[in-house]
């Protein structure tokens, strides 16, 4: 690795901490600016429980003092305090619940996409202007443009009700099915035109041409020879990809009642729970910009001829 | 006359005039096309681009007219009458349906306006609310990019034109807000600043708006203008150094002609482009909001908002999620292929 790769992905490194510190400090301030304060929206509160809520969770100091005191939490021990709304959990231990079902669907729809996106992209590629390339082409570009909670709403609309064949409720293992659906269809195809610009380019290569001119059959050409450069574009999505599913998987949970991170984090919105909001956002951006920065960094590893600025 | 040999004298029979046919050849048989002209025609040529462009004025002007021609309000509760009981007849009433009270008109013979897509649980008009929440999405969507563009722009140019500590300081900026999660942090804010904003608005006039809406776009403004200011000063970075704004200054251009005359006429399509394609964007995230239940403020309607109440009574009525899906889903379909259309019509450079 050159000295000029290393030096672009230490300053890549940097500006991932700083976009994370970032989040951090406006998630912080927000947060502390909502008028009335956490406490607002309980019943009313004689003054002295109102102190005393205040110095148990630590609202009665300086706001800068309480911003150090969660900055080195959150660095030091992962701790995001307890949450405000559920009493007696911390909110650490909320989010790691629901991160076990979250990542588990989230996982499952990311390898489905890439699986069936590379397939059907290439599967296109080979086929230009055929007649499977055009319905390929028509029907991921009505899955592009279609919201996830759009989708999500009428597979549950088909599927569930409808035909009555598949689960509704998101918490079952059959009932992730529906779930992994919604969340794999957009960047299924995504990846399926991304594959397919990507691999009409190798494909006119002068390479391919001289495996074409030694007898190599179609489909090792694809498979064997032009996936392997095809697939570079493929890795730049990655971290959109995961932005993709973080963000689908809010409504997508929350449409089939999926017991993940992202049901968690709608509720603790709309039942105000700052130190939940709080916790979740920083938690999920922090994997958003850390699977970007992978991502980027990949990109440039893998491959030599990309020059860096 | 016969002309001398060597003689300076010009030869009269030269100087005869015009035939009809000599000035036939000089007629203009088409009028010159400007770059304008010459881009719209390639647009209309464009087929998927038209249709998308006839949907979108369709629904569009739809949209704005049909609330007053119809006789029912967005927020009118049909069962509900002054000074009489609460008829919860006209709760839930399929598509075509009536309610008691006029059904019993109707038997008077008089006429009723249908409910073509029937009422909604606390009884208003289903269709009347989608072509309200269809008006309140899209003109969220364009005030929302017409923002991203002002903003943009400004900071952009400022950036591209002082250039150096300015930019510097402003591109890394751009870069920080660019890797934030765009998403997580709009619900943030959008969440925090509907809170905030609530009680400063309380008896102005913006308070018909909705806090939500204005948080909305508060968001987009600190958010989305990044790309937008980086696409501009790249724009004029790159303009600014081209081979024809050298020849222009060299035959003695001054800046504002070269401004008016190159830079601009250059640079716009990009720029017209890119906002179009910032509207379709804009309504996603307006409907994904109402969906989570941060979009406009109730009774107001929008197309995510109605499809996020439909989820309550999915088994029994799912064709009012069906109604708002497929016109979100339309209005972001034909906005996006015009975009595309736009683009290749306009801007021929891109397309390499």
């Amino acid at each position: 690795m050159s000295s000029k790769t290393l030096l672009y992905i230490l300053k890549r490194i940097g500006l991932a901490i700083l976009t994370i510190w970032v989040v951090i400090t406006v998630t912080f301030f927000v947060m502390r600016a909502v008028p009335g304060g956490p406490f607002l929206s309980e019943k009313a509160i004689s003054e002295s429980a109102m102190k005393a809520l205040e110095a148990k969770y630590g609202l009665d100091k300086p706001l800068l003092v309480q911003y150090g005191t969660y900055l080195k939490d959150i660095v030091t021990r992962l701790d995001f305090g307890p949450s405000i709304k559920q009493r007696g959990r911390m909110v650490m231990d909320i989010i790691g619940d629901g991160m076990k079902t979250s990542v588990k669907l989230g996982l499952i729809a990311a390898f489905f996409a890439l699986t069936i996106g590379l397939v059907l992209g290439s599967i296109a590629a080979l086929r230009r202007n055929k007649i499977i390339d055009k319905s390929i082409m028509v029907v991921t570009t009505a899955f592009v443009s279609m919201p996830s909670f759009i989708m999500g709403s009428l597979l549950l609309v088909i599927f569930a009700i409808k035909l009555a064949v598949l689960p509704a409720n998101g918490s079952t293992t059959a009932g992730l099915i529906l779930p992994v659906t919604t969340l794999a269809l957009y960047p299924m195809a995504y990846i399926t035109r991304l594959t397919r610009s990507s691999m009409l380019d190798v494909l006119g290569q002068d390479y391919i041409r001289t495996a074409r001119a030694k007898g190599v059959s179609g489909p090792q050409i694809v498979f064997g020879h032009a996936l392997k450069n095809a697939i570079i574009p493929v890795i730049t999505y990655f971290g959109p990809m995961l932005a993709y599913i973080v963000t689908g998987s809010l409504v997508v949970e929350q449409i089939f009642a999926v017991p993940g991170i992202g049901r968690a984090f709608v509720n603790s919105i709309t039942g105000r729970d700052y130190t939940l909001i709080m916790g979740t956002t920083i938690v999920l951006a922090t994997l958003i910009v850390v699977m970007n920065l992978i991502s980027d960094i990949l990109y440039k590893v893998v491959d030599p001829r990309i020059t860096l600025e | 006359m016969r002309k001398k040999l060597f003689s300076n004298h010009v030869n009269l029979d030269s100087f005869i005039p015009a035939t009809e046919a000599d000035k036939e050849y000089m007629v203009q048989m088409r009028p010159s096309s400007t770059f304008f002209k010459d881009g719209v025609k390639r647009l209309l040529k464009n087929k998927v681009a038209t249709i998308s462009l006839l949907i979108i004025i369709l629904t569009t002007l739809l949209s704005i007219f049909l609330p007053m021609l119809w006789p029912y309000a967005y927020d009118q509760q049909m069962g509900v009458q002054p000074g009489k009981m609460v008829d919860a007849s006209f709760n839930n009433l399929s598509p075509f349906e009536y309610g008691k009270t006029e059904l019993a008109r109707i038997a008077d013979g008089e006429r009723i306006f249908p409910h073509i897509f029937g009422t909604d649980s606390a009884g208003r008009d289903y269709f009347i609310r989608i072509v309200y929440g269809t008006r309140i999405s899209l003109a969220v969507g364009f005030f929302a990019s017409i923002i991203v563009l002002i903003i943009g722009m400004t900071i952009g140019s400022v950036a591209g034109y002082f250039g150096g500590k300015v930019d510097l300081i402003i591109m890394r900026i751009v870069d920080i807000i660019y890797s934030l999660p765009d998403m997580l942090m709009v619900i943030l804010l959008a969440s925090v600043l509907q809170i905030a904003l609530k009680g400063l608005l309380e008896g102005t006039v913006l308070e018909k708006i909705g806090s939500n809406i204005l948080s909305l776009f508060i968001v987009f403004a600190v958010l989305y203008w990044v790309s937008m200011s980086r696409l501009i000063r790249g724009q004029i970075l790159s303009l600014r150094e081209q081979e024809y704004i050298l020849a222009a200054r060299a035959s003695g251009a001054k800046g504002r002609w070269i401004i008016r005359k190159h830079l601009i006429p250059n640079s716009i399509s990009v720029v017209i482009i890119s906002t179009a394609l910032q509207i379709p964007n804009a309504i996603f995230t307006e409907s994904y909001l109402s969906f989570l239940g941060l979009g406009v403020n109730a009774p107001m309607p929008s197309l995510g908002s109605l499809a996020s109440d439909a989820l309550n009574g999915i088994t029994s009525y799912s064709y009012r999620l069906v109604i708002p899906a497929v016109v979100i889903s339309l209005i972001v379909l034909s906005l996006n292929l015009l975009g595309d259309g736009l683009r290749d019509a306009f801007d021929p450079k891109l397309n390499g």
